[in-house]
């Protein structure tokens, strides 16, 4: 008897003591939900625009469901309109797989020689290469055009692809992988008779999985959304990135913004696609781009 | 001969790894020297010429920057960048911050919310930029329309030199969000349960216990939050470049011209190439200043667990 009461009355306590952490809780809910709708309603408000016909864009007051859709025929009026959006999307795409496979093979030969190996430079070489990070892009635009101009590279796929298949950000993530892989394998496949090509293909680089899915991440979103190197390096109607085709309608005042948001639509659904498939290693690749300072 | 093989190793074998160790970095270390390297080398010495379309480079010491300092359109856009800054970073992290503290709770669709909120981030500046432009517009954009509600009719946010740097900052936050929310997630794992068993037997409350033990555990990503913040800030032009394209570039009288668009226009606008590397030699010493001071400021305010333990 007393061993009951005793327990109802903890019973009563905890329960008692859990309306205010439970209601901090439904409040906390309250608020991340209110946030979550503020941050999707743009990517709403571009699918809804992307399928109005443009007699429906200047309406009042505002509808999120179109009284007529009309997706399919903004999609053929964007590739009528524009020339070439197919062609700007297949170049990012291009591009894109350029820069990740040519970053992976760079990326992963140095990572790994300056990880395993000794020779004479090694450190300067490599804090040379982190001293690029700190410079931004943006700072050296002008050179890079220059450059590219001198070289008689610009408005070419070269031009868009080769100088980002290096990387020192790349280096310094994949060299911080490599070196958590035990060092007795490596030894156990030299001795084996593997040269240090095989080893890293063998055994360094499958044991770096994550690592390498969340570098690769991080390339391909920056490959595809990139913006200010494709303006100023290749901009003709063949090597035009699809970033670089959304700003040229946005700046033609007369392109109705059904058709801009079709574009954006368009070029924001691969990374969305991948991100979907891939979240774990986004956010790995976030978490892992924020020790790069 | 014999010197180069001595520098390269003691044994035949050491050398033989030299070898290949100098194999495998040459090409990404060539391409970052001949695509980066000189480019940075470059900068420093384009910044001392005279260069434009009409004339080859030429030497003038120090007169573009003299020229900058004397520059109205320079100094409004380092005004620009820096209120821009002053209205992006604050609230970024402090937003940011407050979703990262409420999805670390136990609360239902955790995971769904945390997609959510980072949906943002992988898509690109541009598409953001024009999806916001719209938004924007003063009468048939989803915000003109809200705002009709509440008898404020046709605010031409892009036009008016006023307003124009509120919707930079307001696309610039949205999509920077998810970004500092994972770094801020990420650190709150970090922090011992144990701290807040001590403090809660201690009989601190909530908000002592967010004060005491959250806020001080917090401070090296609060730290690393707030200088990628503060450099992103620094580096705004996708957003300008888009935003004002259909109404004036760069914004009415140069209002939404940052210093990164200023150097963009100075280059591929006005063809002054010499003129444009002092903006971007400018640019980049403003960053590197602000890592600097971060870094000394950091070792007064930030606490790092191992200098206590």
């Amino acid at each position: 008897m007393v061993e009951q009461q005793g327990r109802a009355h903890d019973a009563g306590m905890t329960w008692a003591r859990s309306i205010p952490y439970i209601s901090g809780r439904v409040i906390s809910f309250l608020i991340l939900v209110a946030g979550a709708v503020i941050m999707v309603l743009p990517f709403v408000w571009m699918v809804s625009t992307a399928c109005k016909p443009a007699s429906e864009l200047q309406r009042l007051p505002v509808r999120f469901v179109p009284e007529t859709p009309s997706c399919l025929e903004n999609l053929n009026t964007l590739y009528a309109t524009s020339g070439g959006f197919n062609r700007y999307l297949l170049n990012s795409g291009l591009v894109t797989v350029g820069r990740t496979i040519g970053q992976l093979v760079t990326c992963s030969l140095a990572a790994y020689g300056f990880a395993r190996f000794r020779f004479p430079g090694r450190n300067v070489l490599f804090a040379l290469s982190l001293g690029l990070l700190m410079v931004p892009f943006q700072a050296i635009v002008v050179q890079e055009y220059l450059l590219l101009r001198q070289i008689g590279w610009l408005n070419t796929f070269a031009a868009l692809i080769v100088p980002g298949m290096f990387s020192a950000f790349a280096l310094f993530l994949l060299r911080q992988a490599f070196l958590q892989v035990p060092i007795e394998l490596e030894e156990a496949a030299i001795i084996d008779g593997a040269n240090p090509l095989q080893v890293l293909w063998k055994v360094t680089l499958p044991l770096s999985g994550p690592a390498l899915a969340a570098f690769a991440v991080i390339t391909v979103q920056a490959a595809w959304n990139d913006f200010l190197f494709p303006l100023v390096a290749a901009n003709t109607p063949e090597t035009r990135v699809v970033t670089i085709g959304i700003a040229l309608l946005q700046g033609e005042r007369s392109t109705p913004y059904n058709l801009i948001m079709m574009g954006s639509f368009l070029a924001t659904l691969p990374m969305l696609a991948l991100f979907v498939l891939l979240q774990r290693y986004f956010i790995e690749g976030v978490a892992m781009s924020g020790l790069k300072r | 001969m014999t010197m180069i093989r001595n520098a390269l190793g003691e044994t035949p074998l050491a050398r033989r790894r030299a070898l290949w160790g100098l194999a495998l970095v040459a090409p990404n270390i060539l391409g970052l020297f001949f695509f980066f390297g000189v480019p940075v080398l470059a900068a420093f010495a384009t910044s001392l010429t005279e260069w434009n379309v009409l004339k080859p480079a030429e030497f003038v010491g120090l007169a573009n920057f003299v020229r900058l300092a004397n520059d109205a359109r320079f100094w409004q856009a380092l005004g620009n960048t820096v209120r821009l800054l002053l209205m992006v970073v604050p609230t970024g992290v402090a937003l940011s911050l407050g979703v990262a503290l409420l999805l670390n709770q136990r609360v239902p669709f955790r995971t769904l919310l945390r997609t959510v909120y980072f949906l943002p981030v992988v898509t690109s500046t541009v598409a953001a930029s024009v999806v916001w432009t719209w938004i924007f517009q003063p009468r048939y954009g989803l915000l003109g329309n809200a705002l009709a509600i509440f008898g404020l009719r046709d605010v031409n946010w892009l036009t008016r030199p006023d307003l124009v740097l509120i919707p930079i900052a307001v696309v610039t936050i949205w999509q920077r969000l998810g970004f500092d929310m994972v770094l801020f997630l990420a650190g709150l794992q970090t922090i011992p349960r144990e701290l807040y068993e001590a403090a809660t037997i201690d009989g601190a409350n909530r908000w002592q216990r967010f004060r005491f033990v959250t806020l001080p555990m917090l401070s090296p990503t609060t730290f690393l939050v707030s200088v990628l913040a503060i450099i992103n800030a620094f580096q705004i032009f996708d957003q300008v470049y888009i935003m004002t394209a259909r109404t004036s570039r760069g914004g009415v009288g140069g209002s939404a011209s940052t210093l990164a668009y200023y150097l963009y226009d100075s280059a591929f606008g006005r063809f002054e190439y010499g003129y444009a590397s002092a903006v971007a030699l400018v640019l980049f010493l403003i960053i590197l200043a602000v890592t600097v001071v971060q870094l000394r400021l950091q070792r007064r305010w930030v606490y790092y667990e191992s200098e206590h333990g």
